[in-house]
């Protein structure tokens, strides 16, 4: 056994952690032990490993930045509604066979169903992906600034993209650069917006070096769009809105429109102007998962906005066609559950559900019956369309819940950034 | 200020003399890129005490000021301040003599160095180096003379036209710094570029940064924690706590004269040995020894002091001397750090100094004495040292500011 006093800080340590090499430095461990290389180059070493059924990310890094890091993932984590990685600890004290001391490592869990941007990019990148992309990663941002979060280096490669219905939902990976306030200032957060534009900017233009991107594509106007994305997202959600008394129907259309975008409102601070003509209103708090919240809360099903905005939609017409507008709605939903949902997934071969999420599949399934019913001309019922997607669409499809990166013998082509098969 | 004043445009700014390279830098040559914080304050909503209080600070053209402290001193806040991350709640700050308090970051002409490291794959080192150019629309002919000029000094054009994966972990940093270098900017921040780095990257890096910024001449502000980087890269130091600033200074005036106790304490490695005396007919009473001090220097104590002074002494500061010594006082070796060069005691002081108010870098009761290498003594030993005259520093106890000799 190697001589080494490791300390492991976590909160719920995983004694298996300890089976693993931290006397090898990262790079040198053994292709058997690892689960995925990442692609591209990073300023740390990172691997992914499997461990007790699940896979972690492994990041050599200074001690002091490890700390600090994985405190702000538990912050962020605590404050709750922030979309990032799950930090599971920090190990220092690695010292390798020879005596060398060997770098502190962080530890993350992987995000099941997370996509890194190569993968989506490397397909056959159509413009609207991007645009998906874009605008994922202005909805995280203006989450992350809405909780006091400065990220510090705002880039497609420190974020992680999971499928949200007919969208993307965006994950913070990397918070190195990042730092939490009690409330940020106005150059902090238009810092971060200009050095995303920057670095999106750049990631695109070493896509179409790479020729994974076509070179007409207009990429400082995707750039832009991200700017723009965040700027209409975070005006609407704090923007001071003024109107005369007797509009007072525009408190109600405020709440609603940010509610169609996803965010529920927890404080919205109203006044008057002295001779009581003019009503200010200001949104204080705002937390995004409208729709999932209301989900989880009907059906139990966790899943995230735009998926859970879809399956209210098929809940709705599931009301609708089965005539019970009367009804409680737990009840229905409950019925929805059991009838509609479970059947529709269960109905997917289990060699096939790792693919995608449930409700990724769910959303998928409702897009192909709507598509093949049009063609057809008439109502498919869900079971026939769950065949033909199984059998059309997804059996096409690589298996997303677990897609890292280069297989552990490709090494070789990580500099290059990789190709995706 | 006059324009002739303000436009500097001569031979030798126009020339780096090491390597006959032209640096078409800015800030080198049409203007006075000068860094003036004047009595601005960062207050935080909901807190009292000012994150940075009223900071005084010039730093001149051309100028590479290391902002250093412990955590919480206030030294990023201040960075931030001028790079346009913090809001300034009182006070100005000024580049050149403009006033940019309120303007924002993207237009304030400074450059973040590596606030990005990741390098692109598939593109050239001279693509990876000036895509920011790219971005803002600065014509291709002008991206490519100075993306050349930057390489020049990085030492880099012989890998411009390749990948990045051809270079070594030290080349990728300087394409990191190449990146922020190819902007011209008036001003260079850095918050503690070298944090993220493994041990053998930072020494390196370190002297890198140092001598380059040398060459281009670019006002710098550095920020760290780590008072030998200060030491060792910075032309003037700025020591803050508390979000006060305790003293600006070079790195030489900081080690031979700290100002007060904390910036004694803070500056040097290891530490300065600290401790309290009382003062009684001309002389401090450290234990058996009795150490002069001077008329002055008793003359400027105040009522807060209570007739004691602090009593500052290096570890480099000690002679090993024989008992007899009316300066002598015991030390009992805990520790004996030989490393080749120096070595270094750790020891407790003994007899009546036991009860004595000590401390240094070590910890309390604890003294550091460096010794020759070649004469080490032993764990358990007690040794007879006295501090040499001229080389001790003299704080007011209550004030701890530092006294006329």
């Amino acid at each position: 056994m190697p001589l080494q006093r490791l300390q492991i800080t976590a909160a719920d340590p995983d004694p298996a952690l300890l089976d693993l090499p931290w006397n090898i430095p990262l790079e040198e461990w053994p292709a058997d032990r690892l689960a995925a290389l990442p692609r591209g180059i990073s300023r740390h070493i990172v691997r992914f490993v499997r461990l007790s059924g699940g896979i972690i990310a492994v990041k050599e890094i200074g001690e002091t930045v490890a700390h600090r890091e994985y405190e702000l993932l538990r912050q962020l984590g605590r404050i709750g509604g922030v979309p990032c990685v799950e930090p599971v600890g920090v190990i220092t004290g690695r010292t390798a066979d020879d005596g060398e001391p060997l770098e502190a490592v962080l530890i993350t869990r992987h995000l099941q169903f997370s996509l890194p941007y190569r993968a989506l990019f490397s397909q056959e990148l159509r413009p609207e992906t991007a645009t998906r992309l874009i605008d994922a990663l202005a909805v995280l941002l203006v989450r992350l600034h809405l909780v006091g979060f400065y990220w510090g280096d705002v880039s497609l490669s420190n974020t992680l993209f999971r499928r949200d219905a007919d969208r993307f939902s965006a994950y913070l990976v990397d918070a190195e650069t990042g730092d939490l306030h009690a409330k940020l200032t106005d150059g902090q957060r238009n810092y971060d917006v200009d050095l995303a534009r920057t670095n999106i900017i750049g990631e695109m233009m070493d896509l179409q070096a790479g020729e994974y991107m076509d070179e007409d594509t207009d990429i400082i106007a995707i750039g832009d769009a991200l700017v723009q994305r965040y700027n209409e997202l975070w005006a609407a959600l704090t923007d001071e809105e003024t109107f005369g008394a007797a509009d007072r129907w525009r408190v109600a259309a405020r709440i609603e429109r940010l509610n169609a975008l996803g965010f529920d409102v927890g404080e919205l601070e109203m006044t008057t102007d002295l001779d009581g003509t003019k009503v200010h209103i200001q949104p204080k708090v705002v937390e995004a998962g409208h729709h999932s919240r209301r989900l989880l809360r009907l059906t139990g099903l966790d899943v995230q906005d735009n998926q859970a905005r879809r399956l209210l939609n098929d809940l709705d017409e599931y009301r609708a066609a089965s005539d019970r507008q009367g009804e409680e709605e737990q009840f229905v939903a409950h019925d929805w559950v059991t009838e509609v949902f479970e059947p529709t997934v269960r109905a997917v071969p289990r060699t096939m559900r790792g693919k995608l999420e449930a409700a990724q599949m769910f959303h998928e399934i409702l897009d192909h019956r709507w598509y093949i019913s049009e063609k057809q001309r008439r109502d498919v019922p869900m079971p026939e369309a769950v065949e033909s997607y199984v059998t059309n669409v997804l059996a096409h499809r690589r298996d997303e819940q677990q897609l890292l990166g280069l297989a552990p013998e490709d090494a070789a082509l990580q500099e290059d950034g990789g190709s995706w098969g | 200020m006059s324009e002739t004043t303000h436009n500097r445009i001569n031979a030798d700014t126009l020339h780096d003399g090491s390597s006959g390279t032209y640096l078409p830098v800015k800030g080198t040559v049409t203007t006075m890129a000068t860094v003036t914080y004047d009595k601005a304050s960062r207050i935080y909503p909901g807190t009292e005490r000012p994150a940075v209080d009223q900071l005084d600070l010039h730093i001149e053209d051309g100028e590479f000021l290391v902002l250093v402290g412990p955590s919480g001193c206030g030294k990023s806040t201040s960075l931030r301040m001028l790079a346009g991350l913090e809001d300034v709640n009182g006070g100005r700050i000024l580049i050149g003599d403009k006033d940019v308090t309120h303007i924002q970051p993207k237009d304030r002409d400074i450059a973040m160095v590596f606030q990005n490291y990741a390098l692109y794959p598939h593109m050239t080192v001279a693509d990876n180096m000036g895509f920011a150019l790219k971005i803002a629309g600065t014509p291709k002919a002008d991206i490519r003379a100075r993306v050349e000029e930057a390489a020049k000094i990085l030492d880099l054009t012989e890998y411009l036209d390749r990948k990045p994966k051809a270079l070594s972990g030290g080349q990728r940093q300087r394409v990191a710094m190449g990146r922020a270098i190819v902007r011209q900017p008036q001003v260079f921040l850095m918050d503690e570029p070298l944090s993220n780095l493994d041990a053998k990257l930072r020494v390196q890096t370190r002297t890198q940064i140092a001598s380059l910024q040398r060459r281009l001449g670019v006002t710098t502000v550095y920020v760290t924690h780590d008072q030998t980087e200060a030491l060792t890269m910075g032309d003037r130091i700025a020591v803050l706590k508390d979000g006060l600033l305790q003293q600006v200074g070079t790195p030489r005036d900081m080690y031979d004269t700290p100002a007060n106790v904390f910036v004694a304490g803070f500056i040097g490695s290891p530490a300065m040995n600290l401790g309290t005396f009382k003062v009684n007919g001309g002389f401090a009473e450290v234990g058996p020894a009795r150490i002069p001090v001077s008329r002055a220097a008793i003359a400027a104590l105040g009522a807060e002091d209570n007739g004691k002074i602090t009593l500052g002494f290096r570890p480099e500061s000690l002679d090993v001397v024989s008992q007899a010594e009316a300066s002598a006082f015991p030390v009992e070796v805990n520790i004996v750090e030989e490393l080749g060069s120096d070595a270094f005691v750790y020891g407790t002081l003994k007899g009546s100094l036991a009860d004595a108010d000590v401390h240094s870098g070590a910890g309390d009761n604890q003294v550091i004495v460096r010794i020759d290498p070649r004469n080490v003594p032993a764990k358990g030993e007690r040794i007879f040292v006295a501090i040499r005259p001229g080389e001790e520093h003299l704080f007011g106890a209550g004030s701890g500011l530092r006294l006329p000799a």
